[in-house]
């Protein structure tokens, strides 16, 4: 199970990546893991307001339809359209496809996440 | 997972990597090497299923015939000894009980094979209506084991291990005296893939040798253990009706579309009056097949709409492997439920259009 230490983790297995005060955010390489193969992404526009915890959009294997909630607040600036036309890229690089782009109104939630080491942690329990 | 409730392959599925989830109260694997992978597999070569939770009742006794006549649908005089026939059994109000394979051994003895999650409740009803009939029921659901070996290449890999002639095995039909692989199994022609294939019940002992042997024989030709979500993805393009999904007590067979099952022409059956005056009346709702017209995905239990009106609600829906389209099953308002009209399937609040479509999804290959 890939963890990068230079990402920030959540419970829901969303990685965060900080670029000042920008944060992109994706799925960790252990929830693509036990989704297994994604067969569609659903994203929010871009200008779209969102508070930690809200669903910002869902991920489909060919088993099941699951949200994605948003780990920190902010404004939506990006959306990786890519992944929505190939959404199985997630399952070959989990770290390398972020799914959106967030202005962070709020910098200190960014201590609420967890390192890597603290999120290799939580993998160990959940497997 | 120590509450549930396990087939003798349960310490198996490990060493093929199986992932094991809780289903209707068993621990089954939902998968092995992927649900997709598992698919193709048994559409281009062949898959191995453990459906050891199935239940088993056999039916003994001089009324056999008679009792079994007036519990299912279908129409089990047809039967010659060691035919197999699907039905559907009802309850008085046409609701539906349990989808099952009925095996004739003998005018005097038949054995049903019924779903895992229903097997108290089936067993229930079938005492209840015994009436005077001089009949006797075995529930031997945890005496038997059962795999079932689907696709194109199946019975070449079964073939390998046993010295009957397969070929002597015909569309449900079933040899009760099987030796695969050393071990005494009865093999019948059915499945629940839409391909062709077998399905094997033996002892619970006999089974792990089974299981493992068989898939050494099949692995140079592709042969795969296959899962709970494959095993649906399968049936679904197939358009085989799930009992909990397209089948229920508040659904008739009718309604769930697969009338062919119903022989409204028998003497008498429990919900022939029932089924009767539902046709006769005109079907208020009806299953069909639909496709989205937009890239969203439809799931069990999502909600149907006819502009503002809600006419029903999915009862499968998946992006299906091999047909590579967005589809599903849906019980609806009949008067929306012909071929072109336009739906909307509500996902996650946003209303995605959708077009009734045949049925048949994927055309089914069966030997015949």
């Amino acid at each position: 199970m890939k963890v990068l230490k230079e990402l920030l983790y959540s419970n829901d297995h969303e990685w965060v990546k900080v670029d000042g005060d920008k944060a992109y955010i994706g799925i960790t390489d252990f929830a693509q893991s036990s989704l297994g193969d994604v067969v569609f992404i659903e994203l929010p526009e871009v200008d779209t307001e969102l508070s930690k915890n809200d669903v910002f959009g869902a991920i489909e294997s060919v088993k099941a339809a699951s949200d994605m909630n948003i780990p920190v607040s902010g404004k939506v600036i990006e959306v990786n359209e890519e992944l929505v036309d190939n959404p199985a890229a997630v399952n070959e690089d989990a770290y390398g496809n972020w799914m959106v782009a967030v202005e962070l109104s709020d910098k200190t939630e960014l201590e609420g996440l967890m390192n890597a080491e603290q999120y290799e942690e939580l993998c160990s329990k959940e497997a | 997972m120590d509450q549930l409730k396990k087939t003798p392959l349960f310490d198996s599925y490990g060493k093929y990597g199986g992932k094991v989830i809780d289903f209707a109260g068993w621990a089954l694997p939902v998968q092995f090497e992927g649900i997709t992978q598992e698919h193709e597999a048994v559409r281009n070569a062949a898959g191995l299923f453990d459906v050891s939770h199935m239940g088993e009742v056999d039916v003994t006794g001089k009324d056999a015939f008679e009792f079994v006549q007036n519990l299912v649908a279908n129409d089990v005089s047809v039967l010659t000894d060691n035919q197999v026939l699907y039905t559907p059994m009802c309850y008085a109000d046409g609701g539906t009980v349990d989808d099952l394979l009925v095996y004739k051994f003998g005018e005097e003895h038949y054995y049903l094979v019924i779903n895992a999650g229903n097997i108290d409740k089936d067993f229930d009803w079938m005492n209840a209506n015994k009436g005077n009939l001089d009949v006797k029921l075995d529930n031997i659901s945890s005496e038997v084991s059962q795999l079932a070996i689907q696709g194109p290449k199946a019975q070449m890999i079964l073939q390998k291990l046993t010295d009957t002639d397969l070929d002597s095995v015909k569309f449900f039909h079933c040899d009760r005296n099987v030796m695969v692989s050393g071990v005494k199994c009865m093999v019948s022609r059915t499945g629940y893939t839409g391909e062709d294939g077998f399905e094997i019940y033996t002892d619970n002992k006999g089974v792990v040798k089974l299981w493992d042997d068989i898939l050494a024989a099949g692995k140079e030709d592709g042969l795969k253990p296959i899962g709970l979500g494959a095993r649906d993805t399968l049936r679904f393009e197939a358009a085989l009706p799930l009992y909990g999904n397209e089948l229920s007590a508040e659904v008739s067979p009718l309604e769930a579309g697969i009338g062919f099952f119903v022989k409204l022409g028998k003497d008498h059956f429990i919900g022939k009056d029932a089924m009767v005056k539902q046709k006769a009346d005109g079907l208020k709702r009806k299953t069909v097949g639909f496709e989205m017209k937009e890239r969203s995905i439809p799931r069990h239990g999502y909600e149907v709409y006819a502009g503002e009106e809600k006419i029903g609600v999915v009862t499968t829906g998946y992006a299906a492997p091999t047909v590579k389209k967005n589809i599903g099953l849906a019980l609806i308002d009949a008067k929306y439920g012909d071929l072109g009209s336009q739906l909307s399937i509500k996902v996650r609040n946003k209303m995605v259009p959708a077009e009734v479509i045949s049925k048949k999804f994927y055309t089914k290959n069966y030997s015949k």
